[in-house]
C-alpha cells in the first residue's frame, strides 16, 4: 500500500564526504556465479574483530562441509567452519590478507572434491524462539558483520540493557567504488535479504526496520521494495550518492537525523545497522541451516578480462579467482582488497579469501594513479571541508607527522574512520590517513607498552618486597638461632665454674682429708716409734699452711 | 625626575609584593618528580643504566645525579619523554651505557636447563618459574628482556630472543613519501 | 606487482596545489583587464617583472635550502604572490621598487619562514608593507585613469621609464602621478572638508562629474576605475567560490563587516565619513576579500574561524582607512589578523561528529 503512494522520507544530511568516480557497472553485467571449488583452502582462525578462533580438529582429520573447525576464544570471537569437505592438512602459519604482509596461524584444509555436507536443519520457526537462543544460532554459524569490519554480528544483534530497539537499519548503500557484490545480490536474492531481516528484527525486537540504497542501484532498489512491499515496518529508502556514506555513523544520521555519540555505539542511539551481505546469511543459517562458509566476492579492475561477482568459499586463493575472471596477473600493478578507498594493498596474489574480502581489485597503472609527492601543507582546510567526522585532518596531519601523540588526541584522532576523503581532497597528495594510521599505531603501541611497564614495575615491587622479606625472615631466623647458641654457651660456662669450683672444693677436701690422714699416721707413729719432733712439727704444720693459701 | 624614580620604584614595590603574594598564595604542591619520571622509564630493571633499576634510576635523575640519556631499553622515546616532563633538550644515548636493542624475550632451552634456581634470584620481575633441581621456565608475557638472568646460568641455557611482530601487534609504518625521494 | 602503496586511499582526485594556484591567477583576469584598461599597460610590465624576480628569489632559495627545485616552482604560489603584490605596487614605480618588495617577500617573509606553507604572514602583504614603509612617496603615487592623464604613455614608453627612470621629453612624474582615492579622502577630511565637499572640490572636469551622476552608487572621487577594478576582482572571486578553490566564509564576513561598520559610522554622520559603497568599491577592497585574505596558508583553518578572521580584517580595514595614518590599510588587516590565527584556530574548532559541547 504504502509503497505505491512511494512517500518520501526526510534524509538528513552528513558533513562533508567526496565522489570519487564510481566504476561499478564494470563489474554489474553478469550475474554472481559460482566459483569453482579450489583444491587447497587456506582459513585463517582470525577472520574477524575479537580473538581468534581455536581450532578443534587435528592434523589428518577428515572433515565435512559445514563443519565447525575451530571455535570462537571469548565473547567477541567467531567459530570457522569448513568451506568444503576434505582432510585437515596443515594447522601452522601462512601469509594471510593484511596490510602487514605478515603470517597468521591458519587451517589448511585439502579437498577430496566430493563438497559433501555434514548434516544440518533447517531452524523451524525461529519466531518461536526467544532472541538469546536465536543469537546463539547466529554466532553458531560464524556470522559476522560482511559490509568489510568482519565484527561478530551475533553481539550487534543483542539489544542488552535496551530490551528492544527502535530502528534497524540493512546497510545497502556499498558507497566505495569497484565494489557491487551487495549490488548484485539485492538485485538477485531480495527475498533471502529479507527473510534475514526478519530474523535479525526478531532478535533485536526492532519497530521499524530501514534499507538504505544509494541513488546509484536502481535495480537493488526496486527488486527490495517489491520484495518488502506488504511489510509495514519495513522501509526501502534511496539515499543520495556520497562517499562515506555506508559508513555506519554516517547512515544512522542521514537516515534518522541523530549522531551516535563519539565513544558510544549506534545501539546507544536505540539504532543497529547490519550489511545486506549479512542478513542474506542470517537468512541462511537459520532457514537453511548453514554456517557461513561463502562469500560474494567482486572481482574488477582493468587487469581482470571479464569482471564479475563470484560466490566464493572461504580460503579460496584469490590468484585462482583472477584467474577464472580471465585477468592477467602480470598487469596488475596494485591488488587491492576491498576499494579504492578504504582497502588495502596485497603483497601477493595467492592469500585466501576470507570473511570480510568484499572485493579483489585487481588495478592497473590507469585504474589508480600511482603516488605522487607530498608537498607541504597549504593549510587549504580542502580536507576539513570533506571530513564527515568533522575532525581538523591538517591540525591532526601536523601532529602526527611530529609524533606529538598528546596532541592528536586532544584533536580526536580516534575519531577518525579513515575512510580517506582528506587524502582523497588534498592538494598536496599528503597521505593523511596512514600518517593517522601511524599515530593511532603508535599510541596502541604506547598503551601497551606502558601496561607492560606497569605490570612490571608492580612485580618488580613485588620481587623487592618478597627479596626484602626473605631477607628479613633469613635474618629473624638467623637472630633466633644465634640467641639460642649464646644462652647455651653462656649456661655451659656457668656449668662449667660451677664444676670447676665444686671439683676445686672436692679436690681441696680431699687433700684435707689426706692431709688428716697423714698427719694422724704421722702423729701416731711419731709418738708410738721415734718421737723426733722437730719434724713431726713441721710436717704436722705444712699441710695447714697449704690449706691457707688455697683458699685465699 | 624625582617623581619619575618614585613612581617607578612604588611600581616594583607593588608588583614584588604582589609577585610575592602570589608565590605564596598560589603555590603549586611539588608533584611527586620521582613518580613521574618513574612512570617514564620503561620498567625493564636492567640495570643499564647504573643504578639497580628504574626507580633507583629515577630518584637519582629527581637529585640531578643522573642524566636523562642513559636507558637504553627506554630508547629514545623515554629519553623524549623525559626530556619534555624535566623540560631539558634531549640528547642522545650515552653509548656507556650500552646501545639500543629491539625488544627481546628470555627463552630457557628446557633440556639443558639444571634447575639451579639461579636464574630466578636473578629476575628482577620473578619471570622464572621453576623450583630446585627442577626444570626452570619464563612467562614470556612477563619477562622485560632485561638480560640479567643470562649471565648467571652456569650452563648458558637461556637465550634472549628478539620478540616478533604479530598481526596483532603489527602497526602502521610512518609514512614514507618525502620529496627528496620523488623528485 | 610493483610494491603495493602502503596505505588507502589508492585513488586521489585531480587536485594539486598548482591547479588551485592557476585557478588564482585566473580569476584575477577581469581585475587585470580593468587595471589595464583604466590605468596603462604598466601593470603588465611590473607583473612580468615581478613573477621573473619572484621564480628567481625562489629558485635561489630552495638551492641553498636544498630542496627539489621543480616541485615547488611548478606549484605557483610564488608567481601568486608576485602577481599580487604587483597590483599592489603603482604602475608607474621603478624597476626596484618591485624587486625589493618580491625579494622580501619570497626571501624573507616565505622561503626563511620555511617556504609554501610554513609561514605565517601572507608574503604579498609583508613585501608591500616594507614598501610602503620605506618607501612612501613610490608606492602612494598612483597614476589617474587614462582618461585624466595629460599624455597617455606607451608600452615602451612606460617599461623605458620603469627600468630607467626616463620619460618622454617635456614630461615630469609629477604631471603623471596623483595620490590614491583614499589618500585623497583621507588628506582632505584631515583639512576639514566633508565627504561631499571634497567631492566637489577635487575639481573634477565635467564629462566626469556627467558620469558621477549617471552612476551615483560609485560615488568615486577622481578614483573612478577602482570601482570597475574592485568589480572585476568580485567577479574572479565569485568565480573562485563557485569553483570551490576558496570558501565564501572569509570573502562574506570581511565584505559583510566591512559594510556594516562604514554603515554603522556613515548613519551617524555622512560627512566625515565615507559610504559603505565607497569603501566596497575603492582601494584594494575586493582584492583583498577574494585573494589576499583568503590565503590558505596564512588564513584560519575553521570555517568559525575564517568567520571570525574576514570580520577582523574587515574591521581593521575601515579603523585603519579612518583613523589611521595608511588609508590603503588592506596589508596592515591582513598581517594583523595572520598573527591571531592560532589563537583563532584553538579556539574555533569545528564540533567533531557525536561529540556535544566539549
Amino acid at each position: 500500500m504504502r509503497q505505491t503512494v512511494n512517500r518520501i522520507r526526510r534524509l538528513w544530511k552528513f558533513r562533508g564526504g567526496v565522489h570519487p568516480p564510481q566504476q561499478k557497472n564494470i563489474s554489474t553485467s553478469a550475474p554472481i556465479s559460482p566459483a569453482q571449488l579450489p583444491e587447497r583452502l587456506v582459513l585463517p582462525l582470525h577472520q574477524h574483530i575479537g580473538e581468534p578462533a581455536e581450532p578443534i580438529v587435528n592434523i589428518g582429520d577428515k572433515v565435512l562441509k559445514g563443519q565447525m573447525i575451530a571455535r570462537p576464544q571469548g565473547y567477541v570471537s567467531a567459530p570457522i567452519h569448513a568451506p568444503t569437505s576434505g582432510t585437515v592438512i596443515d594447522i601452522g602459519n601462512y601469509p594471510v590478507p593484511h596490510p602487514s604482509s605478515l603470517s597468521a596461524t591458519c587451517m589448511v584444509i585439502h579437498s577430496d572434491g566430493d563438497d559433501r555436507w555434514i548434516e544440518h536443519h533447517a531452524v523451524e520457526d525461529y519466531f518461536r524462539l526467544p532472541p538469546s537462543e536465536l543469537r546463539n544460532l547466529i554466532r553458531e554459524a560464524g556470522i559476522v558483520g560482511l559490509g568489510g569490519a568482519g565484527f561478530p554480528s551475533y553481539i550487534k544483534f543483542n539489544p542488552g540493557q535496551q530490551k528492544a530497539i527502535q530502528t534497524l537499519i540493512l546497510n545497502g548503500v556499498e558507497c566505495e567504488p569497484y565494489i557491487t557484490c551487495d549490488d548484485l545480490l539485492m538485485r538477485e536474492r531480495p527475498q533471502d535479504i529479507l527473510s534475514g531481516l526478519l530474523i535479525i528484527q526478531h532478535a533485536l525486537q526492532a519497530h521499524e526496520c530501514l534499507v538504505a540504497i544509494e541513488d546509484n542501484k536502481p535495480e537493488a532498489f526496486v527488486a527490495l521494495r517489491q520484495a518488502t512491499e506488504d511489510y509495514d515496518n519495513i522501509e526501502v529508502v534511496q539515499v543520495p550518492t556520497l562517499y562515506p556514506q555506508g559508513s555506519e555513523k554516517q547512515l544512522v544520521k542521514v537516515l534518522t537525523g541523530k549522531e551516535v555519540p563519539a565513544d558510544g555505539l549506534a545501539l546507544n542511539i536505540g539504532v543497529v545497522c547490519a550489511n545486506v551481505g549479512t542478513a542474506a546469511a542470517v537468512h541462511n543459517a537459520i532457514h537453511r541451516g548453514e554456517p557461513l562458509i561463502s562469500r560474494n566476492v567482486t572481482i574488477t579492475g582493468s587487469a581482470i578480462g571479464s569482471p564479475r561477482n563470484l560466490n566464493v568459499l572461504l580460503g579460496t586463493p584469490m590468484r585462482e579467482l583472477i584467474e577464472q575472471c580471465d585477468g592477467n596477473l602480470d598487469r596488475i600493478e596494485r591488488l587491492i582488497m576491498g576499494g579504492p578507498m578504504m582497502g588495502f594493498a596485497l603483497h601477493r596474489p595467492d592469500l585466501p579469501v576470507i570473511k570480510t574480502t568484499n572485493c579483489i581489485l585487481a588495478a592497473t597503472a590507469e585504474d589508480l594513479p600511482p603516488q605522487r609527492p607530498e608537498l607541504p601543507c597549504i593549510r587549504c582546510g580542502a580536507c576539513a571541508d570533506t571530513c564527515p567526522v568533522n575532525l581538523l585532518p591538517q591540525q591532526l596531519y601536523w601532529y602526527s607527522k611530529h609524533q606529538n601523540l598528546d596532541k592528536v588526541q586532544e584533536f580526536n584522532l580516534f575519531d577518525c574512520i579513515e575512510c580517506g576523503c582528506c587524502s582523497y581532497v588534498c592538494p598536496s597528495n599528503i597521505p593523511l590517513v596512514q600518517y593517522f594510521r601511524f599515530a593511532k599505531g603508535d599510541i596502541w603501541t604506547q598503551e601497551r607498552e606502558k601496561e607492560k611497564s606497569d605490570i612490571a614495575r608492580r612485580r618488580h615491587e613485588f620481587h623487592q618486597f618478597r627479596v626484602a622479606r626473605d631477607k628479613e625472615e633469613r635474618q629473624a631466623k638467623r637472630n633466633r638461632k644465634k640467641a639460642a647458641l649464646k644462652a647455651d654457651t653462656a649456661a655451659a660456662e656457668r656449668d662449667k665454674k660451677k664444676a670447676e669450683i665444686q671439683a676445686a672444693i672436692e679436690r681441696t677436701q680431699t687433700r684435707r682429708q689426706d692431709a688428716m690422714k697423714d698427719a694422724e699416721m704421722r702423729r701416731s707413729s711419731y709418738q708410738g716409734r721415734t718421737r723426733d719432733h722437730s719434724t713431726a712439727g713441721n710436717a704436722g704444720q705444712q699441710p695447714e699452711n697449704s690449706s691457707d693459701t688455697e683458699q685465699k | 625626575m624625582l617623581s619619575a624614580l618614585l613612581a617607578l620604584s612604588a611600581l616594583a614595590i607593588v608588583f614584588g609584593l604582589l609577585l610575592g603574594f602570589s608565590a605564596i598564595k598560589f603555590k603549586v604542591e611539588g608533584d611527586p618528580l620521582v613518580e613521574k619520571i618513574d612512570a617514564q622509564l620503561p620498567q625493564t630493571q636492567c640495570g643499564q643504566c647504573s643504578y639497580p633499576g628504574c626507580r633507583p634510576y629515577a630518584e637519582a635523575i629527581a637529585k640531578g645525579e643522573a642524566d636523562i640519556n642513559q636507558c637504553p631499553p627506554g630508547g629514545e622515546t623515554t629519553i623524549i619523554a623525559l626530556a619534555d616532563l624535566l623540560e631539558r633538550d634531549p640528547k642522545p644515548l650515552n653509548p656507556e651505557n650500552g646501545e639500543i636493542k629491539p625488544k627481546t624475550v628470555a627463552i630457557i632451552d628446557e633440556p639443558r636447563c639444571i634447575g639451579c634456581t639461579l636464574c630466578i634470584q636473578a629476575c628482577p620481575v620473578d619471570a622464572i618459574l621453576g623450583a630446585a633441581k627442577q626444570m626452570h621456565t619464563v612467562i614470556a608475557r612477563e619477562c622485560t628482556g632485561c638480560d640479567l638472568c643470562v649471565e648467571p646460568c652456569p650452563v648458558d641455557c637461556i637465550d634472549m630472543v628478539p620478540i616478533t611482530q604479530d598481526i596483532l601487534t603489527w602497526k602502521w609504518p610512518y609514512p614514507d613519501t618525502s620529496l627528496e625521494k620523488a623528485s | 606487482m610493483t610494491s603495493p602503496t602502503p596505505t588507502s586511499p589508492h585513488t586521489l582526485a585531480a587536485a594539486s596545489i598548482t591547479r588551485v594556484m592557476l585557478r588564482v591567477i585566473i580569476a584575477l583576469i577581469p581585475g587585470l583587464a580593468a587595471y589595464i584598461w583604466f590605468f596603462g599597460w604598466g601593470i603588465t610590465i611590473n607583473i612580468a617583472f615581478a613573477v621573473l624576480v619572484a621564480l628567481g628569489a625562489e629558485a635561489i632559495m630552495l638551492q641553498l635550502r636544498k630542496r627539489p627545485l621543480l616541485p615547488f616552482l611548478t606549484d605557483g604560489s610564488a608567481i601568486v604572490t608576485a602577481v599580487l603584490l604587483a597590483f599592489a605596487i603603482p604602475p608607474l614605480a621603478p624597476w626596484w621598487i618591485t624587486f625589493i618588495g618580491i625579494i622580501f617577500a619570497i626571501v624573507v617573509a616565505k622561503q626563511l619562514y620555511g617556504g609554501l606553507g610554513y609561514n605565517p604572514f601572507n608574503p604579498a602583504m609583508v613585501g608591500y608593507v616594507v614598501l610602503l614603509i620605506s618607501f612612501p612617496r613610490e608606492m602612494t603615487s598612483w597614476v589617474p585613469t587614462l582618461s585624466f592623464s595629460p599624455y597617455e604613455l606607451s608600452f615602451v614608453e612606460n617599461a623605458i621609464f620603469i627600468f630607467t627612470g626616463h620619460l618622454p621629453a617635456g614630461l615630469a612624474i609629477d604631471a603623471l602621478t596623483e595620490a590614491t582615492p583614499l589618500d585623497t579622502l583621507k588628506t582632505n577630511l584631515g583639512l576639514g572638508n566633508t565627504v561631499s565637499e571634497i567631492k566637489s572640490q577635487l575639481g573634477l572636469d565635467e564629462a566626469t562629474s556627467r558620469l558621477l551622476s549617471v552612476i551615483p552608487i560609485f560615488g568615486a572621487i577622481g578614483g573612478k576605475g577602482w570601482e570597475w577594478i574592485n568589480g572585476g576582482f568580485l567577479l574572479g572571486g565569485l568565480w573562485l567560490i563557485y569553483k570551490k578553490v576558496i570558501g565564501w566564509q572569509i570573502p562574506a564576513a570581511l565584505l559583510g563587516s566591512l559594510v556594516s561598520i562604514s554603515v554603522l559610522f556613515y548613519i551617524i554622520d555622512p560627512d566625515l565619513y565615507a559610504s559603505p559603497v565607497f569603501h566596497l568599491f575603492s582601494g584594494a577592497t575586493m582584492l583583498a576579500a577574494f585573494f589576499i585574505a583568503t590565503d590558505p596558508v596564512t588564513a584560519a583553518t575553521s570555517n568559525r574561524g575564517r568567520l571570525i578572521y574576514g570580520v577582523g580584517i574587515g574591521i581593521l580595514m575601515y579603523i585603519i582607512r579612518t583613523w589611521g595614518g595608511y588609508p590603503d590599510s588592506v596589508a596592515f588587516a591582513v598581517l594583523l589578523m595572520n598573527m591571531t590565527v592560532p589563537i583563532i584556530d584553538h579556539y574555533f574548532k569545528s564540533r567533531v561528529f557525536g561529540r556535544h559541547g566539549d
